[in-house]
């Protein structure tokens, strides 16, 4: 595979360069960035070279808006040539301002429309499971989008059936027009998942959250982003 | 007699058993006639999550049926069919109960006429429309067996014989004046209907793909191109696939099929809706005479 490797996060601020355009959303973008670096750099059991082996991890990016981070840690990582990234959101491009599983080499799902991927989670870690593979499933979901009434369907099944291979990241920026009064993880714990709330730009905090013990219980990760820190 | 969904649970129970891939995913609704599996899950009354679930069962590597009452299955979460199969490129087994009207005594909420219709905004969904119960098993174990995206449209209505199932339209009975299209159980009514009228009645189970060969090769050996839609769902649904099927050919097309203009806010029975929508005999039969004439004054 001709993709060039490149590893360090200092590399990431140049790969967010080569993306140009229209970018209502590039605030999004970047609250997700340490997160994803994290889960790339340092969690998730990923390669470019085993994207279709059913023992990988599974990471879901359920808010596709704003996906310059994570194209640039796909870039940062293998999964995508850089110079993909200078043509982005163009006709024949692969990456548009929401990913498409179909067009881009290791993106599990495609995203856009809010409220998909953590049901389509619960899903995939209850099927692992049902195959005794020990494979983990990571989402990202944001703080709005839990506004979407689907994502408290999936959250109460995933504490009933106990899905304790499945992580959900809460990217907490505090969007929310009407928010959550005593905190995001309130609402997945009264559903019987274990949870942590940790500062979204501390990479060691978030690490630490990530590879927790839950055993028995699906784990949620709230990851606070301040609102005015949107870059 | 055997109800095609009790077929469908057999079969699924009986595939299931040497098939690992195979897990069902359900809305409480049918939960009792599956006998309890751990690749039978119920999720409760969450239907977004039921069809997500679904979608991510397919990603792991199974073979999902996601099942329940219609429109529930694909109104509700429709946004969720539209998405987590279709645009993820994901392989599916959609299996439904209830039809258009099965139980009107329910009223509007338990009614989706439109489901066939909705599915036809999506690209890439084979639908089937068993007429007979058993027509279902040969159906599902195909499904099964595939990996594409499969729409099963299940309902209570059912003729008194089945049919081989086959992909494309079978041809019932030939006749010379043009071609009547049955779809499931509308056969039999058709049958009726047409008992006096010189037409060639053909019977599809698979409604998508259309059989546009099948309905063009029938037309070609009619004497003339006048063909009549008899569909259980609403009207018109497969007129647009009929009319590109007879494209380069002058024709005359009419559509039966459940009303598009008005909701009836009445119950009773099937048949009192059936006859509302002038899908029994006697409706069926007035629309053949209009468009193929009355054989006495064809006489």
């Amino acid at each position: 595979m001709a993709v060039k490797e490149m590893s360090g996060f200092a590399e990431i601020p140049a790969l967010f360069r080569r993306m140009t355009g229209d970018e209502k959303h590039e605030w999004a973008a970047a609250s997700t960035l340490d997160v994803l670096w994290v889960l790339y750099n340092r969690v998730l059991d990923v390669s470019p070279d085993r994207v279709d082996d059913p023992d990988r991890d599974r990471f879901l990016l359920s808010k596709g808006h704003g996906p310059m981070a994570y194209y640039a840690v796909l870039a940062a990582k293998g999964f995508l040539d850089p110079s993909t990234l200078d043509n982005w959101t163009a006709w024949d491009s692969p990456l548009g301002q929401h990913p498409d599983r179909v067009l881009v080499n290791g993106v599990e799902i495609s995203s856009g429309s809010l409220g998909h991927g953590l049901p389509i989670a619960v899903g995939t870690a209850l099927g692992l499971r049902l195959q005794n593979r020990a494979a983990r499933t990571f989402v990202l979901v944001g703080d709005a989008e839990l506004d979407e009434g689907s994502n408290h369907e999936a959250i109460a099944l995933a504490g009933r059936f106990g899905l304790d291979r499945l992580v959900t990241v809460v990217v907490d920026n505090a969007s929310g027009t009407h928010g959550w009064p005593g905190g995001v993880a309130r609402r997945f714990e009264v559903e019987g998942w274990q949870s942590s709330t940790v500062d979204g730009r501390d990479h060691d905090a978030l690490h630490a959250a990530f590879t927790q013990d839950h055993p028995g219980r699906p784990l949620v990760v709230v990851a606070e982003v301040d609102e005015g820190e949107r870059r | 007699m055997t109800s095609m969904r009790q077929v469908f649970v057999d079969t699924v129970e009986d595939v299931m058993r040497h098939d690992p891939r195979v897990a069902v995913v359900l809305a409480e609704i049918s939960r009792d006639v599956f006998t309890p599996h751990e690749r039978v899950i119920n999720v409760g009354i969450r239907e977004q999550a039921m069809v997500g679930v679904g979608a991510g069962l397919a990603l792991s590597g199974l073979r999902p049926v996601v099942h329940t009452y219609a429109p529930f299955l694909v109104e509700r979460p429709f946004e969720q069919i539209k998405l987590d199969f279709g645009h993820q490129d994901l392989g599916g087994v959609l299996v439904s109960i209830g039809g258009s009207y099965d139980d009107p005594v329910w009223g509007r909420t338990h009614q989706a006429p439109g489901d066939v219709a909705l599915f036809d905004t999506l690209p890439g969904w084979t639908v089937r429309v068993p007429g007979h119960p058993d027509e279902v098993g040969p159906i599902v174990r195909d499904a099964l067996r595939r990996e594409d995206r499969v729409y099963i449209r299940l309902s209570l209505r059912e003729n008194a014989a089945p049919h081989p199932v086959v992909e494309g339209f079978t041809e019932v009975r030939r006749g010379r004046s043009g071609v009547v299209v049955a779809v499931g159980p509308m056969l039999d009514t058709v049958l009726a209907a047409t008992r006096d009228a010189d037409v060639t009645v053909l019977y599809a189970t698979t409604v998508r793909p259309f059989d546009a060969a099948g309905l063009r090769a029938a037309v070609d050996r009619a004497e003339r191109a006048d063909v009549l839609l008899v569909e259980p769902y609403l009207e018109g649904t497969s007129a647009h696939l009929a009319a590109e099927a007879l494209a380069d050919v002058p024709h005359r097309l009419r559509s039966l099929g459940v009303r598009r203009d008005a909701e009836l806010r009445a119950y009773g029975t099937a048949e009192d809706h059936d006859s509302a929508h002038d899908l029994d005999v006697l409706g069926v039969a007035a629309a053949v005479r209009r468009m193929f004439g009355h054989p006495v004054a064809a006489a």
